[in-house]
């Protein structure tokens, strides 16, 4: 019984870490550029790609090619932020236009990655074994890698919060997060700003990639999974709050690793029960204001 | 959160579309040739002109309720799919006028219910929850297949393509028509006053909520009609056929390449995508997908007015040159 406790627990976390990482990303863009990344998924599954391709071609460790793929992923981000969104920022009327027609370019970007990684690796489903041998904690087991996963997910999510916390960087983040226009008058570059913030979402995404392919089996069309744990794990926690984020990662994980116990195949279900009623009762989300 | 409308309409030389007659004439002119057209054209324009009636529809009755209240809804997937699957359901139990109507009343229904509850959410969080929406159907059902009754997919009766033809015409005739009416109406003018400002709207003795959740599930009574009839297409239907997330963006888009502040807008919209895709689908098999995306962010980056608000802007221009000089 204990050990099925612990098993349920110990799983909810391990997914929970991942969960959380990806949603930190999506809630930088959105809360902060403003741009609700449909296509958030896409960057994931870039990260996932580079690091198979890394791995299988030349051997090299995912832990290692995560030095690659977060800054590959990172100058995306940037460079489609500056092009696209910064255009549409500056030819949209208010703020609620740009953001319903960022989302439709969002839409737009995720054919044109899905497709484009299509095209270079074939659509099947790939997947490479890395650490999976079993540790043992109390009875349960679990594999190595996704204890790393954990591991990682973690350092990335409190690098990430101190870089925002305690950076000048990282202040001009905030500011341009809490109102834009008075943050371009005190001097901060806000065109750059947010296509940092864009490309540090999408490397937050990229990493998140990287990840989950040392543990889970990948394929181009999975991005959009993850989007929607994603989007569901930012309304729990509080749209644009990184903390938020990591706490309704870790839920959305726990509540995950319970249904799949009780009835395998509903955890998903569940996500999207959980997140209508949420939107529903409270749409602001747990740490929201 | 709302998706830019037209230019406001300049009434001095723009309405050259407007004028009642012209208008009029033209509609039943193509009406006419469409009506005609199984006899001459050939199997494949058929086929063709009944996915772009098709695409006509979900982006006219899309914009039916988001074009003037600015609600931007990411459920017409959903909508489309409870159509199907109705069909696919009632295929060999009811006649298929019955079907028809009972998609479309199905998806209704379910537009009731969604809209009763989240109407009240302002933005983002309505299009949250529309996109989740379409999700959870198809996470549902595939478990329910997988579970329940140990099967995906059904099949479904098929017609000959004529007919779906013309049902799809008549839904796409009743579509236009009933967006017609809306737009002139006390009730039209009601919606646009929500999407301007729902606050001063509800001060000024617009029953909001009843009205947006009516119009909403209007809308969607015309997708669900479209999802029952193009059921009969595809003989095989699974969940992942029938709620289709690009079923959801693909109207939104088509009214914005199109243009939203008249009723041609959308419609011109989405025939021109639609040939767009197709042509696209038998030039390049294999990228068309990627250019479609390329397609679609470039024109949401360089048509914001959509084709008629460029149309709109040419005119004008050309006019002013002509009238320099006076």
């Amino acid at each position: 019984m204990l050990v099925t406790v612990l098993d349920i627990l110990i799983a909810g976390l391990l997914m929970g870490g991942i969960y959380a990482l990806i949603a930190v990303g999506l809630s930088l863009q959105y809360g902060v550029a403003r741009v609700l990344n449909i296509a958030h998924g896409e960057f994931i599954m870039i990260g996932a790609f580079i690091t198979w391709t890394l791995y299988i071609l030349l051997k090299v460790s995912p832990l290692v090619s995560i030095v690659l793929s977060g800054p590959l992923v990172f100058i995306t981000g940037f460079i489609l932020h500056s092009t696209i969104f910064t255009r549409l920022r500056s030819s949209s009327p208010s703020t609620a236009v740009f953001e319903g027609k960022s989302m439709l370019a969002c839409f737009g970007l995720l054919f044109i990655i899905q497709n484009t990684a299509i095209l270079m690796w074939g659509a099947e489903i790939k997947g490479y074994s890395y650490l999976a041998f079993p540790v043992n904690f109390w009875g349960a087991k679990f594999a190595a890698n996704r204890l790393i996963t954990l591991g990682f997910a973690i350092a990335f999510g409190s690098a990430f919060y101190f870089f925002l916390a305690r950076t000048r960087l990282g202040k001009a983040i905030r500011a341009a997060a809490q109102d834009p226009r008075a943050a371009a008058l005190m001097g901060v570059n806000i065109s750059r700003v947010l296509a940092l913030c864009f490309g540090l979402g999408a490397m937050m995404a990229g990493l998140g990639g990287t990840l989950i392919s040392m543990s889970y089996q990948i394929q181009p069309t999975m991005g959009l999974e993850y989007t929607m744990i994603a989007l569901i794990v930012i309304v729990l926690g509080g749209l644009g709050s990184i903390p938020g984020s990591f706490i309704g990662g870790f839920l959305l994980g726990l509540v995950g690793s319970i249904v799949t116990y009780a009835q395998p195949g509903l955890a998903l279900v569940a996500y999207y029960v959980i997140f209508m009623l949420l939107l529903l009762a409270k749409p602001t989300g747990i740490l929201g204001r | 959160m709302d998706i830019p409308s037209a230019a406001p309409r300049d009434f001095s030389a723009t309405n050259f579309l407007s004028r009642k007659s012209f208008v009029i004439g033209l509609s039943v002119i193509a009406l006419l040739l469409l009506s005609t057209s199984p006899f001459y054209a050939s199997r494949y324009t058929v086929v063709l002109l009944t996915t772009i009636f098709m695409y006509i529809v979900l982006t006219v009755s899309w914009t039916l309720f988001s074009g003037p209240t600015g609600y931007v809804s990411l459920a017409p997937a959903a909508f489309f799919g409870a159509g199907v699957y109705t069909s696919a359901l009632m295929g060999f139990v009811l006649p298929l006028p019955a079907i028809i109507v009972l998609g479309g009343l199905v998806s209704s229904c379910l537009a009731l219910v969604v809209g009763a509850l989240t109407l009240r959410l302002r933005g983002i969080y309505f299009v949250m929850f529309t996109f989740g929406l379409v999700e959870l159907l198809l996470h549902f059902i595939l478990w329910w297949e997988v579970n329940i009754t140990g099967t995906t997919g059904r099949v479904v009766p098929t017609l000959d393509n004529t007919t779906v033809y013309y049902l799809m015409l008549s839904i796409l005739v009743a579509v236009i028509l009933t967006a017609y009416f809306i737009k002139k109406s006390r009730f039209g003018l009601a919606l646009q006053s929500i999407g301007e400002c729902e606050e001063a709207a509800a001060h000024t003795g617009v029953h909001v909520t009843a009205l947006k959740v009516t119009t909403f599930a209007v809308s969607a009574f015309f997708m669900g009609t479209a999802g029952a009839v193009m059921a009969t297409r595809w003989t095989y239907i699974d969940p992942r056929i029938a709620f289709n997330l690009t079923l959801s963006f693909l109207p939104v888009l088509m009214a914005i390449f199109g243009g939203m502040g008249q009723l041609y807008g959308p419609i011109l919209g989405a025939a021109i995508f639609t040939y767009l895709e197709e042509f696209l689908i038998t030039r390049f098999p294999y990228y068309y997908m990627l250019i479609f995306g390329i397609i679609m962010v470039i024109s949401i980056l360089y048509l914001s007015d959509g084709l008629v608000g460029l149309v709109q802007k040419l005119w004008n221009r050309s006019w002013r040159v002509k009238h320099a000089d006076t």
